[in-house]
């Protein structure tokens, strides 16, 4: 655990968050702190709302009550003295350029090429050049060994080949955070270890990331912390360990005996 | 037993290897081609031969300067309009889905109108506007005038075919490029929106892409609607290709044969969008599965 850098600020901070569609409130006060290099794998029922709190984080959706800070900053607003102020597009699209996104259902641009979606945001949204964007593309795509897929369209690779490109897509902003959610769930069973190999990677690298899966195994090896969710809530934490081994509320217990029980 | 039981298996393989397959005659398809290729070739015969047609009266009027010239307003107001239509039709487009009430609300009352009244009627509107509003000015609104123009200046035939012609199209385009932006997937646009792309950028390198391949094909049609409605210009007075015929064989009465060259025409115009638009729909149909592999199959399955 010695890659988290325990005295310094946490990179995410979300103090009592709501949110509801309409009447249906989906978060009812999520308080979670994320330490920087910190692999934090948020577990759950279907309906909990571990999507929703996720796509708060990046202001995918819109926060009722509460608030999120990133790097240091409160997430689509910003205090103007005494005044808080919500933040124009242009200003939220910014704070989103920080964070890495990577989704179940893979959303790759079908329109271009592998090496083409790594690149899109680097230089279209970042500024790099053409050259170096396409550099760290390269190399990304080597890391997750994909080199010779590079000039493949989406549809012409395989979910795990997809999912993994998304992975180095989100990557190639050199993100200081990547939010996965449910990223080997559209997945057939023998693609979903090449994927979960590529994220202990990153896991191993440093990176902070946070986690909603279904995979317990993959929380296991390389969560430093696993966050159960239930009816909206945070009802339990601690070390993949603790929490897996040992589930202290009965709701965490409920849910692993089913996922224990499914996995025999 | 195995090996006798094993040639006799082999052969059996052979035999029912598909690619051996024969095609049996199927003298029912056959017979149909040759009855309508004889119907088609017979009607032509009697097409060509029938002097009503004029065929020589065609000939020498197909390329007759007043013609071609009228071929060039048509063709120069089609693209000028159509241009005019697609890009207003985007805007409205994008101000019709866009969040904002006002923006929507807007949009949708062009669309409403423009949709709403008849081609012809907007464009005798828009020749007769000075009778309506003799002067055209720019001003805060209740306060004082800023510039103002007689709007006799303004509105000659060709910009008054111009504005009914874009301002209709704009509200038929704005609708197809609607559809066509509805028609993205959700996660496309939630994709581009995490990466921090502007909305601008997020709709020119993603969304408007992937719409292009449900746009072409009624834009295609609208364009060639477009080609044939410019014929309603003539009562404004704008010598189309359909006034030049018009006018020659007020002429001369051969109005078959003059009508022939405009069919003609139109026709060869309509032949040439439709190969257009194929180059254009192959080209935004990259990046589907077999799209680049489909060619050579086909190759293969007709010998
Ligand atoms: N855009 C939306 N509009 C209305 N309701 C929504 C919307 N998104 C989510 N919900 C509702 O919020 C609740 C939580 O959804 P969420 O997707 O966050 O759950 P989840 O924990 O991710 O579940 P799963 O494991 O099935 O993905 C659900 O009841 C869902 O119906
Ligand atoms: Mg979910």
């Amino acid at each position: 655990m010695s890659r988290i850098a325990t005295d310094t600020a946490p990179l995410v901070s979300a103090r009592n968050v709501h949110k509801s569609f309409g009447h249906n409130e989906v978060l009812k006060g999520i308080d979670l702190d994320v330490m920087p290099g910190e692999v934090v794998v948020v577990l759950g029922p279907s309906g909990s709302g571990k999507s929703t709190f996720l796509r708060c984080i990046n202001h995918l959706e819109a926060i009722n009550r509460g608030s999120i800070m990133v790097a240091g900053e409160q997430i689509g607003y910003r205090l103007n003295g005494e005044r808080l102020v919500k933040l124009s597009p242009r200003a939220i699209a910014a704070q989103r350029r920080q964070i890495g996104m990577v989704f179940q259902q893979f959303n790759l641009f079908p329109h271009m090429t592998a090496l083409e979606n790594i690149i899109e945001a680097p230089v279209g949204v970042h500024g790099h050049s053409r050259k170096e964007a396409t550099d760290y593309a390269m190399e990304l795509l080597a890391r997750i060994g994909l080199t010779e897929k590079a000039n493949a369209y989406p549809r012409q690779l395989s979910g795990g080949q997809q999912q993994r490109v998304a992975i180095a897509r989100a990557l190639a902003i050199r993100p200081k955070l990547m939010l996965f959610d449910e990223p080997t769930s559209a997945l057939d069973p023998e693609l979903v270890g090449e994927v979960l190999a590529t994220m202990r990677d990153l896991a191993g690298q440093g990176l902070t990331m946070i986690v909603v899966t279904h995979e317990i195994g993959f929380a296991r090896e390389a969560a430093d912390r696993v966050v159960f969710m239930d009816g909206g809530l945070v009802v339990e934490e601690g070390r993949p360990e603790e929490v897996l081994a040992n589930p202290s509320h009965p709701r965490t217990r409920l849910f692993l005996s089913r996922f224990i029980r499914e996995a025999a | 037993m195995s090996s006798a039981a094993e040639p006799m298996h082999d052969r059996q393989a052979t035999l029912r290897d598909v690619a051996n397959a024969h095609r049996p005659f199927e003298w029912g398809r056959w017979l149909l081609w040759a009855f309508v290729l004889a119907v088609g070739a017979n009607f032509a015969w009697i097409v060509a031969w029938n002097p009503n047609f004029g065929w020589p009266v065609v000939a020498q009027w197909f390329t007759a300067e007043s013609i071609l010239r009228g071929l060039y307003v048509t063709l120069g107001l089609t693209v000028v309009a159509m241009v005019i239509g697609v890009v207003i039709g985007l805007l409205l487009a994008i101000a019709r889905l866009s969040d904002d009430r006002l923006f929507s609300g807007l949009a949708g009352l062009f669309i409403w109108f423009f949709r709403g009244t008849p081609l012809l009627v907007q464009l005798i509107f828009w020749y007769n506007l000075s009778t309506l509003f003799p002067e055209i000015s720019i001003s805060i609104p209740f306060g004082p005038t800023l510039v103002s123009w007689h709007t006799n200046d303004l509105i000659t035939p060709m910009t008054a075919a111009i504005a009914g012609l874009s301002l209709n199209e704009a509200a038929y385009m704005a609708e197809i490029i609607r559809g066509g932006l509805l028609s993205v997937d959700k996660g496309q646009s939630e994709a581009s929106d995490a990466f921090g792309m502007t909305r601008a950028r997020a709709l020119w390198r993603v969304i408007i892409p992937q719409a292009m391949r449900s746009i072409v094909p009624p834009t295609g049609n609208q364009l060639i609607s477009m080609i044939k409605a410019t014929s309603l210009v003539s009562v404004i007075a704008m010598a189309d290709l359909l006034y030049s015929v018009q006018a020659v064989y007020n002429r001369t009465f051969e109005v078959v044969p003059m009508l022939m060259v405009a069919v003609i025409w139109y026709l060869v115009i309509t032949t040439v969008l439709n190969i257009g638009q194929g180059f254009i729909e192959r080209y935004y149909a990259r990046g589907e599965r077999g799209a680049t592999e489909r060619m050579p199959v086909i190759a293969e399955a007709t010998p």
